[in-house]
């Protein structure tokens, strides 16, 4: 109950209302109205196909990519909108990083895949490449693990590992938002709970929304908890309550593993 | 047996079988052409024969078979003194023949012209040496060569200096054709300059010219008689003799630093004798330089159709059409693609470029005619489809989530595109180079209207400016062994040179395609995932 309370007392990073998106004739997301407070973790769950990963891929437009979606309504980061045509999807994106299900590294150098955000950018200097390279494997706890061969290609890397690495790319360019779907789905329980520990570490920097499909993962990593059924949202609210006292039923029938 | 068939046995033994008849039709192939090939530079013993009816042969033994009417035994025997004999060739049938030497003596001559001739030294009419009286025919025949060698390096030196003026005077005939073309009275200073230029350098080369035929006469006059296994004697002048040797009596090492030295000459010489004998070097430099430049022009042009096509391209109706017409490109009869080339770049484009830049050499085509450049170009075309498939099933074939990942970090498309994807598509681009390069290598029927010659006096680079001359017409092995086999005056003698053609044309297939794959392997395991 404490948390919500906080939740409301900040301005939202991320503000979803009335949105609507079409796959062709299908309807994924129907009606979602959403706020996201910064620092905070916030865990989108539900079943497959209930559009939960779709609406991640709202917040940084990855979904201009698929050609047959259509979206209404809006979303607003920091109070600016982003579905407008005039939105600069570049910086947008540079803005929400994205971290995805299967761990996608470059076939590049460890340190190449670290600093391809910033040298996109325009940022060349060896330096700075340098520095943003140690504190962004630092900041996603493979530091130790990859300082000794930056320059061995990423491919080389174990999944836990090379999810990681893709974490601190992400980090590299100093996003405000860290959107992550299904970031521990391909990997076994030891680099899952490296991840949640980075998550929970990462929190105090970034806003992060991220999708699972394990529950105990959201329960464990999140603040706030979203339950998405059939592309609509069920239930949104502080993790604890979600997790000990759903308002709706289909939230506890789900929780409790009668479905899905 | 339901439960045989069941197993699947029987198939694996079937594709099994299948991909062994491939194997072993290949590899006898290329057997057939090695041996073939591999065996022609031997130096074969001299035998000479003597039969039933009192008369000699001397020769070497090509080949023993049944005679298919009298069903007799009889062998092939290249006699050569082609100029003496009338034929290179002849059958003996082992009955007629009461005894068989290898005289230690016998000699064989590789001659400029009339092919090879086999027989015995008689005599050197050096007159002018200084020659030992006690002398052997042979060693005179030794010094007299060595001298005539000298003699005939002096020459070449001359030549060189001539085709330099040739060049000169040509460089300055083609510019008073320009200057004649703007308009004779407004330049009439700058012609008259230029005529008297190129007059002097015309007196000069018929000076050099007349010194050049002195000295060939000088060389001419030295000359060996030699007397054939028939009792015949001809005169030979040493300036016509390349290499002489004495089969019968060389040692195994001699004949291997012969044999290496045919090679040499097979590498690196020009032909001789409409190409049957000699060297392959203008085939070999024009076939790699126009895969090369075929590469140049293809690779560059399908990668970037392809990468419109995968990347840019709606996919539509449209875009599926051309998809389709692309594949089928490469059914097209490669004929088919030497016409469009003929009509297209040789009388289109090359006859555009010749009106509009060389008018005054008309009716002369420059690039209106077949080169090195159309050939090039039309090949380019018939193998851009290849580059383009490779292209995208490469594109296509790159996961979807590195696309993303770069796109989710702020790329744009095209930085995606460049720093990401065409990288990691790099080794299929390479595979689609390499299957290219291969067809190029071995397409005949388009170059032979489209640039390809039976001889080509001079090589499409050189060291007169601009160095690279894309107009000229040039040689080829493929084309070398359809001229050489098929159109020559003596095919049973360019049998050989067959071989040798068609074995030079697989290394040089294999060795690109070889380099190609060794750079892709390369590549690939720099990009692809080894994650465990």
């Amino acid at each position: 109950m404490a948390q919500t309370q906080e939740q409301k007392n900040m301005a939202p990073i991320l503000s979803v209302s009335d949105l609507n998106l079409h796959y062709g004739e299908a309807q994924a997301l129907k009606g979602i109205n959403l706020d996201m407070a910064p620092h905070q973790v916030t865990a989108f769950i539900g079943p497959s196909g209930c559009g939960k990963s779709t609406l991640l891929r709202c917040f940084n437009r990855m979904n201009d990519l698929v050609e047959s979606a259509r979206i209404t309504g809006s979303i607003r980061f920091n109070g600016a909108e982003v579905n407008e045509p005039s939105t600069d999807v570049i910086s947008l994106r540079r803005r929400i990083g994205m971290v995805f299900q299967q761990s996608n590294p470059f076939p590049k150098s460890i340190y190449e895949n670290i600093v391809y955000g910033l040298r996109i950018a325009g940022v060349n200097d060896k330096a700075t490449l340098d520095e943003a390279v140690e504190r962004s494997l630092k900041s996603a706890a493979i530091w130790n693990e990859v300082k000794d061969r930056l320059n061995d290609s990423a491919l080389g890397l174990s999944g836990g590992q090379a999810q990681r690495i893709c974490i601190a790319r992400a980090i590299a360019v100093n996003p405000e938002i860290i959107l992550m779907d299904e970031p521990c789905s391909a990997l076994d329980p030891i680099s899952t709970l490296k991840i949640e520990e980075l998550i929970e570490e990462l929190k105090d920097k970034y806003t992060i929304v991220i999708v699972t499909h394990n529950m105990q993962q959201a329960a464990r990593v999140s603040d706030v908890t979203a339950f998405f059924y059939l592309g609509e949202l069920i239930e949104a609210g502080g993790t604890r309550k979600i997790f000990t006292n759903p308002e709706k039923k289909q939230t506890e029938d789900y929780i409790t593993g009668r479905f899905g | 047996m339901k439960k045989f068939w069941k197993t699947g046995e029987p198939y694996v033994l079937a594709t099994g079988s299948a991909l062994a008849i491939v194997l072993v039709m290949t590899f006898s192939l290329i057997g057939v052409v090695i041996s073939n090939g591999l065996g022609y530079f031997w130096p074969k013993e001299l035998v000479r024969f003597e039969l039933k009816d009192g008369s000699a042969a001397l020769g070497q033994v090509m080949q023993h078979e049944k005679n298919p009417i009298s069903g007799e035994h009889r062998l092939q025997l290249k006699v050569a003194n082609r100029d003496v004999f009338g034929q290179d060739f002849r059958w003996i049938d082992e009955q007629e023949i009461t005894k068989r030497t290898l005289p230690p003596d016998a000699m064989l001559l590789e001659r400029r012209e009339h092919g090879n001739y086999f027989g015995f030294l008689k005599g050197v009419n050096a007159e002018g040496l200084a020659v030992h009286a006690t002398a052997t025919p042979h060693q005179t025949l030794e010094l007299a060569m060595k001298w005539v060698e000298e003699k005939s390096q002096a020459t070449l030196k001359i030549k060189g200096q001539m085709s330099d003026l040739n060049n000169r005077a040509e460089r300055l005939r083609l510019k008073l054709l320009k200057l004649e073309y703007r308009g004779k009275e407004k330049n009439s200073a700058a012609i008259s300059e230029l005529t008297t230029e190129r007059e002097q350098a015309m007196t000069q080369f018929n000076r050099l010219n007349e010194q050049s035929a002195a000295a060939h006469e000088e060389i001419a006059r030295i000359t060996a008689t030699f007397e054939d296994a028939a009792g015949g004697s001809k005169d030979i002048a040493l300036s016509e003799i390349i290499a002489l040797q004495r089969p019968n009596d060389m040692s195994f090492p001699a004949k291997c630093g012969a044999y290496l030295e045919r090679v040499r000459e097979l590498l690196l010489d020009d032909p001789r004798e409409s190409n049957t004998e000699g060297g392959l070097f203008p085939a070999i430099f024009g076939t790699i330089m126009m895969v090369l430049l075929m590469s140049v022009f293809s690779l560059p042009f399908g990668v970037v159709a392809a990468i419109y096509l995968r990347e840019y391209a709606k996919d539509g109706l449209l875009t599926r059409m051309v998809r389709i017409a692309v594949n089928n490109l490469a059914g097209v009869p490669s004929i088919v693609y030497g016409v469009f080339g003929l009509g297209f770049f040789v009388y289109g484009i090359g006859g555009s470029i010749d009106s509009l830049f060389f008018p005054e050499r008309l009716p002369t085509p420059t690039f209106g005619t077949g080169g090195i450049l159309w050939s090039s170009l039309t090949l380019a075309l018939l193998t851009v489809p290849v580059v383009i498939v490779a292209t995208e099933e490469s594109l296509a074939s790159i996961p979807r989530g590195v696309r993303e990942g770069s796109l989710a970090l702020g790329a744009t498309k095209f930085q995606t595109l460049t720093k990401i994807l065409l990288p990691m598509a790099t080794p299929g681009i390479m595979t689609g180079l390499i299957l290219s390069m291969a067809r190029a290598a071995g397409e005949v029927a388009p170059l032979m209207i489209v640039g390809v010659v039976k001889l080509a006096p001079t090589l499409p680079f050189d060291g007169n400016f601009p160095f690279f001359h894309m107009d000229r017409k040039f040689m080829h092995l493929g084309f070398h062994i359809y001229d050489v086999g098929f159109q020559s005056p003596n095919v049973e003698a360019a049998k050989p040179m067959v071989f040798v053609t068609t074995m030079l044309l697989l290394a040089i297939v294999i060795v690109a395609s070889s380099t190609a794959i060794y750079l892709r392997n390369r590549m690939r395991r720099k990009y692809t995932t080894s994650t465990f």
